[in-house]
């Protein structure tokens, strides 16, 4: 397991408190942060919702599935998926090694671009880790 | 070994937080889940090349004296008695009701046996035998002193293991699989590390793969476990946590005790050879809990495997024939070495594998259920989230190294 301080946690993303990341404008792409992928540890499958589909805040958007356990992905904001990164059909381990990049997730359209400004910024997250991690 | 807070830790213990592992509780003690590579890793490298394992956590007990063959011959289920000298056998240990309290394997030793376990069974497996008949005239106790344990796994092994043994070559020549050399009294063993240290080498594993089982004194195991690593890292060889042990051993269509074998008969399953079955489903001798295994109803443990990787969560999942219930999942994990080619299960280690085709995994496990179903019968599992088709098999990852000729030097 990764130390606190061998976390990789970026300054330009929101972080909500199930530990997703969502870009902070456009294109607003939704992952897991590093804190999440190393507690889940290798993923094995990636389960998407449909493209097109209207998720409302905290809403399922499908499920990672580790060697360890399933786990439900919730959306830290409101909005439309309008693409899901297809690559990990094929190598969901890209999330594992890669989590804020290659191991993207979904890219959705915010129903209302203020839902962001209620995440955590990378401090507050880092502290959120580090109280309930 | 060393404890606090009622959590043990084996010799192993600083290694293993130094190589990075997620550690977790597992029968007392505390565990590496996997290291820094990661379980799907892990578990290829011992179907590729080979893997480290710490298995302190088992325990040892004896069975000494001169009527030990006989009293364990009734108490475990395998025939012991006609054990050829230098092998060991897979069994169980059984209550009145046909239960299985434990699995273990068996080791003839000079004056009775050495019994392996699993973690933290030693104590009560030892009480158990002290209530049997017979009892009386045999000494049951714990090994000691302790001894440090650790499994190398995988085609990469023996090469792997050779530089570190005292004479590799008289060591590997007539070694078979489910067979050892060396003394659980390390002081009577002739099996000795190019250092010297005394050990005993068994040719069994948990893996399905080519490999040792190696027992070795506490105060040896991290020096040899490191130079191991050391020196086998550019061949591919990595340190191994439950994780890679569990999905290894499932699709290798071992029982993991206390969840594919456990309170309840221990018959009806794919582990007929840990039986002494005769043709036409007789005991070929007497052993406790025999009477019960004979009455015991049709329900079945059946192995399985799915079509991708996908699982259900197997504490809540349903086994359907259709839409009739018919059990429950004992265990469910997914062989990252396996996937299937025009319906077929092909392994990465499979010969007849495409061109660069590359195995995306499949869910695979043990489902307990009211009858037997012939291997390629499909069923759903059904959990809160999802359903999956899977289909009874007989055998689940193809092509597996544990009983290939034991092959060390390169050409």
């Amino acid at each position: 397991m990764k130390a606190f301080d061998e976390l990789n946690i970026p300054a330009d993303l929101k972080y909500a408190k199930d530990h997703e990341w969502i870009a902070a404008a456009a294109p607003f792409r939704v992952g897991i942060s590093d804190f999440a992928q190393d507690q889940l540890g290798d993923l094995t499958y990636v389960e998407f919702p449909e493209v097109g589909a209207d998720i409302g805040v905290g809403g399922e958007f499908g499920s990672l599935e580790s060697i360890k356990s399933v786990s439900t992905l919730f959306l830290p904001v409101a909005g439309k998926i309008v693409a899901v990164n297809d690559a990990l059909a094929d190598d969901p381990g890209l999330v594992n090694r890669d989590p804020y990049g290659e191991g993207w997730l979904v890219e959705i359209a915010p129903a209302d671009a203020a839902g962001l400004d209620a995440l955590m910024d990378a401090d507050t997250y880092l502290q959120h880790v580090k109280d309930n991690g | 070994m060393t404890a606090d807070g009622g959590i043990l830790h084996t010799p192993l213990d600083s290694l293993h937080r130094e190589l990075g592992a997620t550690m977790a509780p597992f029968g007392g003690w505390d565990m590496p889940l996997w290291y820094r590579a990661g379980a799907v890793k892990e578990h290829l490298a011992v179907v590729q090349a080979a893997g480290l394992f710490d298995t302190s956590h088992m325990d040892v007990i004896t069975v000494m004296g001169g009527n030990a063959a006989a009293f364990l011959n009734y108490a475990f289920t395998r025939d012991i008695a006609g054990l050829q000298p230098g092998r060991c056998a897979y069994g169980a240990f059984l209550d009145e009701q046909g239960h299985c309290l434990d699995d273990a394997i068996v080791y003839p030793q000079a004056d009775g046996f050495a019994v392996v376990l699993n973690a933290s069974m030693g104590q009560r497996i030892c009480d158990h035998l002290k209530s049997l008949p017979g009892a009386a005239d045999v000494n049951i106790r714990p090994l000691q002193p302790r001894l440090a344990k650790f499994d190398i796994q995988g085609p990469a092994a023996p090469k792997l293991l050779a530089p570190f043994l005292a004479d590799a070559d008289a060591l590997f020549a007539k070694f078979p699989y489910f067979s050892f050399k060396g003394s659980f009294d390390l002081s009577q063993s002739d099996v000795r590390l190019a250092d010297g240290t005394p050990i005993l080498l068994s040719r069994t594993g948990y893996t399905g793969e080519m490999g040792f089982e190696l027992f070795l004194p506490e105060d040896k195991a991290p020096g040899l476990f490191r130079s191991l690593l050391g020196a086998g890292s550019g061949d591919g060889l990595v340190p191994c946590g439950l994780a890679a042990r569990d999905s290894l051993r499932t699709g290798a269509v071992l029982p993991l005790s206390h969840q594919d074998i456990g309170p309840w008969p221990f018959i009806n399953h794919p582990w007929p050879f840990a039986l002494p079955l005769a043709a036409d489903g007789s005991f070929t001798k007497k052993f406790h809990g025999a009477d019960a295994l004979l009455a015991a109803d049709a329900t079945a443990t059946l192995p399985f495997v799915g079509s991708d990787p996908r699982r259900v969560e197997p504490h809540d999942a349903v086994v359907l024939d259709g839409d009739r219930e018919i059990g429950t999942v004992t265990t469910i994990v997914s062989d990252m070495a396996i996937g299937r080619v025009d319906g077929r299960v092909v392994s990465w280690a499979s010969a007849g594998k495409p061109e660069g085709w590359n195995p995306r995994g499949l869910a695979c496990g043990f489902i307990r259920v009211d009858r037997a179903y012939p291997a390629g019968t499909k069923l759903t599992l059904k959990d809160a989230r999802r359903a999956i088709t899977v289909e009874v098999a007989d055998d689940i990852r193809p092509d597996r190294t544990a009983r290939k000729k034991l092959e060390w030097k390169t050409a």
